[in-house]
């Protein structure tokens, strides 16, 4: 037991250097900015006492290790200073929108994740099929296709051709459970589609290998039937694999979002992202990227932990 | 290049049809000025007309004919992925084979510094690096590369340390051969196999990447033809039930399939992989 605490302890401590050292990356990579901050706003043409004036209420006559530590701590507070496109707290900006992208991943989340693990059950079961084939197959489509075009064929398909769903997910604070449920539902089918070919397709493979070992072999022998085989014998140690599978993909998902928004012009994360991409509102890109970023780590952290953690070999040390 | 026929008469059907796929598109690509109709960005018509009305797809949402702007797009497209993919391999591989042969700390750097990249999603990592840098053609290029390459460092490190390790290249080491020639004629041609497969689905990956940034209006900039910012550009015309601004996203769809499919037959070949 005590191994697995140290596992666990080692990969949490690298986890958290991993975000100390994208914060760093992320603080960074605007300081690359040919120039500075105040030089990139204010344009070529700017009055140097205009720049200079700039630059102290940015605080850039600072060195950089210095606005670095500031940065952190001010964000890891909650401050995330000011937009530069107009001025408004960052925090403020990212608060409603960061709940947005989280509803509509966790949405999303509850119809990929019972729809993929099942599929993948059933063609494990079925393997060799027209069924597992037409399955393979879909997999294949689906992750050869851009984002965005699976998202206009839901549109062309439930917002045009049979106008059951709005094609534009507008929301706001006020909006009840239910009628965001509702107008968020093709963002949510699409990143649905997105990530569940891969979800389905490791499920398929955690649960065909397990097949193949002898005590599967055995209770077949036994007269068990098949469908008890599979959900009794061979779906609870496949459950390791795929609890890591899940993981990966909602990480995957919260990254898959940001086209999806744009396509469905959700206000979420990920639209606000592309928004200050464009205007190049450094601020706020530092900050969402970071959020993004931390999320992202995060996921993959728990998938880690929880790996080494249902790892039977681990937990029963010889 | 007989044999190369031979092999492909004997390939399975999905095979034979992902090779037509990439052929019809390298002509396409290729021959671009040839079969388009008008020039790249030649306004010719009416906004968004019908599919048959003098033009053989109808045209954009300023009137271009969009039949010419698939196949110029499918000229930039094609070819800006193309070489983004050919430099993140010569860094990807220059990078994993140097680890791989040298070892010791300089591998542990390269790795963990590796590590720390990938853990960031490579669309939130471009999307900063872009808007610090600005989107023109070459940044996008080189800022992809550099990204995608970190994938392609895992996997060509990976293959070289099984080769560095082979009796060979011990020869070639005592002979005093250099790192260059330890990388470039001992460990590349025993993991090409590999990683030519990796370079179709690297492809794909970057192919798709790119027309997602495009998309997002942070790729390629317009008025150049290009497939991801063709299907934002005529988005509105969806919501009006014109479906000819899909056609840019089903030919990346299209292509990245035929390259899957040749991948797969190739995977099977070299690595003599039977289905169970």
């Amino acid at each position: 037991m005590s191994n697995i605490l140290k596992i666990v302890a080692q990969r949490l401590a690298l986890g958290v250097f991993t975000l100390f050292a994208i914060s760093i990356i992320i603080f960074l990579g605007v300081e690359a900015l040919p120039g500075d901050l105040a030089e990139a706003v204010l344009g070529r043409s700017a009055l140097p006492e205009t720049v200079a004036a700039f630059r102290r209420e940015l605080r850039l006559d600072l060195p950089m290790h210095i606005r670095y530590y500031e940065w952190l701590s001010a964000f890891l507070q909650g401050d995330l200073g000011n937009s530069l496109a107009n001025g408004r707290e960052i925090s403020e900006l990212i608060g409603t929108r960061l709940a947005n992208t989280l509803f509509l991943a966790l949405f999303s989340a509850f119809i990929a994740v019972p729809v993929a693990v099942f599929l993948g059950v059933v063609a494990a079961l079925y393997r060799e099929t027209w069924f597992d084939k037409s399955i393979s197959m879909f997999t294949l489509s689906t992750i050869s296709m851009p984002e965005f075009f699976i998202g206009y064929i839901m549109i062309a398909l439930f917002a045009v051709e049979i106008n059951i769903f709005p094609s534009i997910s507008n929301v706001t604070v006020e909006t009840p459970f239910f009628e965001r449920l509702y107008s968020t539902a093709l963002p949510a089918i699409t990143l649905t589609f997105i990530v569940m070919a891969h979800m389905m397709r490791m499920t398929r493979a955690a649960i065909v290998n397990l097949l193949m070992s002898p005590y599967i072999e055995m209770a077949t022998l036994k007269g068990i039937p098949r469908w008890r085989v599979i959900v009794m014998h061979a779906l609870p140690n496949a459950l390791s694999p795929i609890i890591n599978v899940i993981i990966i993909n909602l990480a995957f998902l919260v990254v898959g979002v940001v086209v999806v928004e744009v396509v469905f012009v959700y206000p979420g994360l990920g639209q606000l992202l592309v928004d200050s991409v464009s205007s190049r509102d450094l601020p706020v890109v530092q900050a969402s990227c970071l959020i993004f970023a931390a999320t992202y780590v995060l996921l993959n952290l728990t998938a880690d932990i929880l790996s080494i953690v249902t790892n039977p070999r681990l937990l029963h040390p010889k | 290049m007989k044999t190369i026929f031979k092999t492909l008469l004997l390939a399975p059907v999905s095979a034979k049809l992902g090779v037509l796929i990439i052929i019809i598109y390298m002509i396409a690509a290729i021959f671009a000025p040839v079969i388009a109709p008008y020039s790249e960005t030649e306004v010719v018509g009416d906004v968004w007309e019908e599919m048959g009305s003098g033009f053989l797809l109808g045209t954009d949402q300023i009137g271009r004919d969009l039949f010419t702007r698939l196949i110029y797009g499918a000229r930039n497209t094609i070819s800006i992925a193309f070489v983004t993919t050919m430099l993140s391999f010569f860094i990807g591989i220059t990078g994993g084979f140097l680890a791989a042969v040298v070892g010791g700390w300089i591998d542990q750097g390269i790795s963990r510094v590796i590590d720390i990249i990938m853990s960031i999603p490579i669309l939130i990592f471009a999307l900063m690096i872009l808007s610090v840098l600005g989107t023109s053609t070459p940044i996008l290029i080189i800022v992809i590369a550099v990204l995608d390459s970190t994938r392609v460092f895992r996997l060509s490190r990976a293959v070289a340390m099984d080769v560095v390790v082979m009796d060979y290249v011990e020869v070639a080491r005592l002979r005093g051969e250099n790192l260059w020639y330890l990388m470039r004629h001992e460990v590349l041609p025993n993991t090409l196999a590999p990683l030519v497969a990796e370079f179709g689905l690297r492809f794909c990956f970057v192919f798709l990447f790119i027309s997602s940034l495009s998309f997002l209006g942070l790729g390629i900039q317009p008025p150049t033809a290009d497939w991801g910012s063709m299907v934002r550009e005529n988005a509105g015309a969806i919501t009006f039930g014109i479906l000819t601004p899909l056609l840019p996203a089903v030919a990346i769809a299209v292509l990245t399939i035929g390259v899957n499919l040749v991948v797969d037959w190739f995977l099977h070949k070299t690595a003599g992989i039977k289905e169970s």
